[in-house]
């Protein structure tokens, strides 16, 4: 990573707990992981509990619509560490690679239900854009959407806008696909705390 | 500054536990340089370059502005707390605007 206490600046009680994950999972610690483990209170303690609560926390979206929300967001950002993580999650949570794989291609001929593309939709405008008006809230709402999940979906939307720019700006090394298939099981057992 | 306001859930709570506390806890930085890094505003050269791109084209930072910003003076401990804050204000920013806008679209309903 770009800095190096992000590389180097960790306890001898934080490198051991690296050590076993190296050991436990056969792969190095993704930097989205040793991020969080940096100087935890000023960012990671509560970046967890947050992107845990969005991604894990009572919802009528599954686990699955909510990964694809982050792979989505993520694609919008162009930000190729969070798509190669949330892509891998959202397969494995939904057991259905095409239907991932058929979003992240063409949103609007991909064989979803009409409340979560319009939810994707007004996800990818305000991440590119920076603004929705009501005339996009209205459109999700029509679809089927009720307001609280228009609300977990925007918890979803600031969580993987943060993690994106801190990929991109602090430089996350890429993993190959068993990296991101490791990471992603851990996810979906674990969740984010 | 702009922060989260509106009538909180529990994700929205705990949104604005991290937004308290990386503007107003301890840190390296300055409370005034973490404000003007999250808000992206008021920040002189060459940490407005990196924090704008961090807030807008963060696929375009490279190792050259964080060179620039050490260079400027800057220690790896309050560029981690400066970054963090130009993510967490630009985030703040996309979320309270899409809960700006289904508040509208909700009170327009009621009201028709």
């Amino acid at each position: 990573m770009r800095l190096d206490v992000l590389n180097r600046g960790y306890g001898p009680g934080t490198k051991l707990l690296f050590a076993f994950i190296r050991l436990g999972s056969g792969q190095p610690v993704p930097d989205a992981a040793r991020l969080v483990f940096y100087r935890p209170d000023f960012y990671g303690f509560r970046a967890k509990e947050f992107t845990h609560e969005a991604m894990r926390g009572p919802s009528a979206w599954s686990v699955g619509d909510r990964e694809l929300m982050a792979a989505y967001v993520s694609q919008a950002n162009k930000c190729a560490f969070c798509i190669g993580a949330h892509t891998a999650t959202a397969r494995q949570a939904y057991q259905d690679e095409p239907r991932v794989a058929a979003v992240l291609a063409d949103l609007e001929s991909a064989p979803i239900e009409d409340g979560l593309r319009a939810t994707l939709r007004m996800l990818g405008k305000l991440t590119r854009e920076g603004k929705v008006d009501s005339g996009d809230m209205r459109e999700v709402l029509s679809a089927g959407v009720s307001r609280q999940q228009v609300e977990d979906a925007l918890a979803v939307c600031a969580t993987f806008n943060t993690t994106n720019r801190l990929a991109d700006a602090f430089g996350f090394e890429m993993l190959g696909p068993e990296g991101f298939e490791a990471g992603a099981k851990h996810l979906l057992k674990r969740g984010y705390r | 500054m702009h922060r989260t306001v509106l009538t909180e859930d529990k994700k929205r709570a705990a949104y604005r536990a991290l937004q308290d506390r990386i503007l107003d806890g301890e840190g390296r930085a300055s409370p005034e340089q973490r404000a003007r890094a999250f808000s992206n505003t008021g920040l002189s050269p060459p940490l407005d370059g990196l924090v704008g791109k961090v807030a807008l084209r963060p696929t375009q930072v490279t190792d050259a502005d964080f060179a620039a910003a050490r260079a400027a003076g800057f220690s790896e401990e309050e560029l981690f707390e400066l970054v963090i804050c130009a993510a967490v204000g630009q985030s703040t920013r996309l979320y309270d605007a899409g809960l700006a806008a289904l508040a509208d679209a909700v009170a327009g309903e009621e009201d028709g």
